[in-house]
């Protein structure tokens, strides 16, 4: 084999590991006000799903899945699903992962949606963020885990600000495509009476680009669930960790349980997710 | 243009349309492309659309454009796909702004407007019906009327009344709660229509409204069109590439290539006198028959009998002309009918003295206007053995068009054919 050159040496990780070094010294109270934020709105998520009992959820969920979905077989599937659940005795487990799930989701929509608009209205935007929207989709998901625990420690908070980067790619995508494909003369039309930016956008271009966010959103939230498992391996307490846990002490029974939680959420978030897609 | 011009009877006065000019366009440029600017500052701006795009990879959107179009005109932009007619009516909204030059309208410089500016002007001074309708699916049809006045901020309840009272002139009435997915084509871009005629717009926008419509209910917009254009006297600049359309709708008619206005006028005008072979090419198949005017090859009746005259006068005239009949007017030379050498003879057959043709001898027959294409003048040829007679709005006759005349002018003349 021939050596690649030495003297060709681009200390690329030498760089990034000083930027982090000076972020870490210097936006110290940033981070922990961002961690501050996220922690509280996880912990509400939290406090509601913990205290609703097993047999008021249950129904709940039923009965979205009978109402979004539009087959009561549906709920009567989705309340069977999580009886299971409960009978592998992962009941807390799995509030305690929902909650960090649609806490992530949460945030993710509250930057990825207007971002995404502001991709749609702006070519230069659009030609910024669409790499990075690449990059960040690409990059091994554990890669994030490094420096969301550097800035936050172990915990619940950089399983979700991992979780966040992660997941946040196509609901700015899906928003931004949503918006651009919009019908050209609805969008004329409207600014033709002259309606102002603003009014175009929440006349013509969300209601219109609804059905492709809304498929953002539901992909957004399957990628958060996904990661949300990874995120175990910093210290989120959850269905994740009893997988780590079942894999260290190979007990291949246990490890198959927690997993088919996470499956069973899987598959009722993304059928409830998917129904607003659908609708018009 | 319809029926409308036939008339046995003069009626009451079309409205008299102003004669200001109430849209300006001067020098109007639009080159799409990196740095547009500056094709026009270098030589180029001389130069054909291909040759730009070559040189400098920008598509030249129009080229030069000076027109003018008064109030109440419905004035119609034609040309092939890619002409620039849509950019020309975008241009005058700006929902695409020009290169150089100005669009003014009722004396205000439309591309020198601030963004505020522009959005009040466009919300008090334009409506515009799109070729695909333009609708917003999310909303009903009395929402999608209401729209243009729900961006002004006027309340709900003058808005919807408003949006029923155009949906009932376009014919939707009932259909308010229903949305824009499950109407026909034709009734959504009835929904359309609605919408831009909602604000009162001074101009009305369209951008072949009807190309996306079957046949049949083409035509019918097209009359209801017309007759709504009789009541509203609208300034209407109107796209089409389709030359039945313009000859039916327009007052003027601009026709353009490659950006550029080629010849502009009456649809007479453009029919009879093709500026160049692009324009001979588009109006070959129209029919002469649709722009040709009673009042443009209409010639004086050659005997005319005067009522106050007598019919014994009356008689020897149709006598030494070696008439059965001729055309009797009164004293302000308004038609009074058809006077015939028979039923003129048996009056004077009863041997009393008649100072005046009575009418009881006269028969009426149907007349048109100035402005009846020949086209419409067919249905009466057939049922009449007379010249018809023009007269204008008070009923005075001008003139007379016979049968030979009309089919003289339609005909093509020699050598036009093959040269
Ligand atoms: N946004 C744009 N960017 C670049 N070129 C454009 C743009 N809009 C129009 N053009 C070009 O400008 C020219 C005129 O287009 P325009 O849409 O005005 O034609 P048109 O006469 O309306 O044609 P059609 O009958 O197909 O609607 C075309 O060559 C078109 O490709
Ligand atoms: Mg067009």
């Amino acid at each position: 084999m021939v050596e690649f050159p030495e003297m060709i040496d681009i200390p690329l990780a030498k760089a990034i590991d000083a930027g982090m070094e000076w972020l870490l010294t210097h936006l110290d109270g940033f981070f922990d006000a961002i961690g501050f934020v996220i922690l509280q709105v996880v912990n509400a998520f939290e406090a509601v799903f913990l205290f609703l009992p097993w047999f008021i959820l249950i129904p709940l969920v039923g009965l979205a899945g009978w109402k979004l979905v539009g087959k009561w077989k549906s709920g009567i599937v989705f309340m069977l699903l999580l009886i299971l659940i409960g009978s592998f005795g992962y009941w807390e487990l799995a509030m305690r992962t929902l909650a960090l799930v649609i806490a992530s989701v949460f945030f993710s929509l509250l930057m990825g949606i207007p971002l995404g608009i502001q991709m749609a209205r702006s070519d230069r935007t659009q030609s910024i963020l669409q790499p990075i929207l690449d990059a960040m989709q690409t990059m091994p998901s554990f890669v994030y885990l490094i420096p969301a625990l550097m800035f936050f420690g172990m915990g619940k908070v950089p399983a979700m600000f991992a979780t966040i980067i992660y997941a946040v790619p196509p609901v700015i995508r899906l928003t931004n495509v949503g918006i651009r494909t919009v019908d050209r003369e609805a969008v004329e039309a409207s600014q033709a009476f002259g309606a102002t930016p603003r009014q175009v956008l929440f006349d013509v271009q969300l209601p219109l680009a609804k059905p492709s966010i809304m498929v953002g959103v539901n992909q957004t939230t399957m990628m958060a669930l996904a990661m949300v498992v990874m995120g175990s391996m910093i210290g989120a307490k959850g269905l994740g960790m009893e997988v780590l846990i079942a894999i260290s002490r190979i007990e291949v029974g246990q490890g198959f349980e927690a997993g088919l939680s996470i499956v069973i959420l899987a598959i009722i978030i993304d059928r409830i997710t998917h129904s607003f897609s659908e609708k018009k | 243009m319809a029926e409308r011009n036939i008339r046995n009877q003069p009626s009451e006065d079309l409205p008299v349309r102003k004669d200001e000019p109430q849209v300006l366009i001067k020098d109007l440029w639009k080159v799409f492309g990196r740095d547009p600017k500056r094709v026009l500052k270098s030589d180029l701006r001389e130069k054909s659309k291909e040759e730009i795009q070559k040189k400098t990879g920008c598509i030249l959107g129009m080229k030069n454009i000076n027109l003018s179009i008064k109030k109440g005109q419905f004035y119609i932009l034609m040309g092939l796909s890619g002409s620039g007619k849509s950019t020309l009516i975008r241009n005058i909204i700006r929902l695409v702004n020009p290169t150089a030059g100005s669009v003014i309208i009722n004396g205000q410089n439309v591309t020198k407007m601030s963004g505020e500016q522009l959005l009040q002007f466009r919300r008090k001074t334009f409506g515009m019906v799109f070729q695909h309708y333009g609708l917003l699916p999310h909303l009903t049809v009395l929402d999608n009327a209401a729209y243009g006045l729900k961006v002004r901020d006027v309340p709900k309840g003058e808005r919807y009344a408003k949006a029923m009272r155009t949906l009932e002139t376009v014919g939707l009435k009932g259909w308010e709660d229903y949305y824009p997915g499950s109407l026909s084509g034709g009734m959504q871009q009835r929904v359309g229509l609605a919408r831009a005629l909602a604000n009162d717009p001074e101009i009305l926008l369209m951008d072949e409204p009807f190309s996306g419509l079957d046949p049949l209910i083409r035509r019918q917009m097209q009359d209801e069109l017309v007759e709504l254009q009789e009541k509203l006297q609208k300034t209407i600049i109107f796209v089409t590439h389709d030359l039945h359309e313009a000859l039916k709708l327009g007052d003027r008619i601009a026709i353009m290539r490659n950006g550029e206005v080629v010849q502009e006028g009456t649809p007479e005008e453009i029919v009879t006198q093709p500026a160049d072979e692009y324009v001979q090419e588009f109006v070959q198949d129209a029919s002469p028959a649709k722009v040709l005017t009673a009042g443009s090859i209409m010639e004086p009746a050659k005997v005319l009998l005067y009522a106050w005259e007598g019919p014994k006068t009356a008689l020897t005239l149709l006598l030494s002309n070696k008439r059965k009949a001729a055309f009797v007017v009164d004293k302000n030379h308004k038609l009074l009918g058809v006077a015939k050498d028979e039923s003129l003879a048996k009056l004077l057959d009863k041997g009393e003295y008649i100072e005046k043709i009575p009418q009881s001898s006269i028969r009426t027959v149907p007349t048109v206007s100035e402005n009846t294409i020949l086209e419409d003048m067919f249905s009466i040829i057939t049922h009449n053995p007379y010249p018809v007679p023009v007269v204008n709005d008070d009923g005075r006759l001008m003139g007379v068009v016979t049968t030979d005349q009309i089919f003289e002018s339609i005909t093509p003349a020699e050598g036009d054919e093959n040269g």
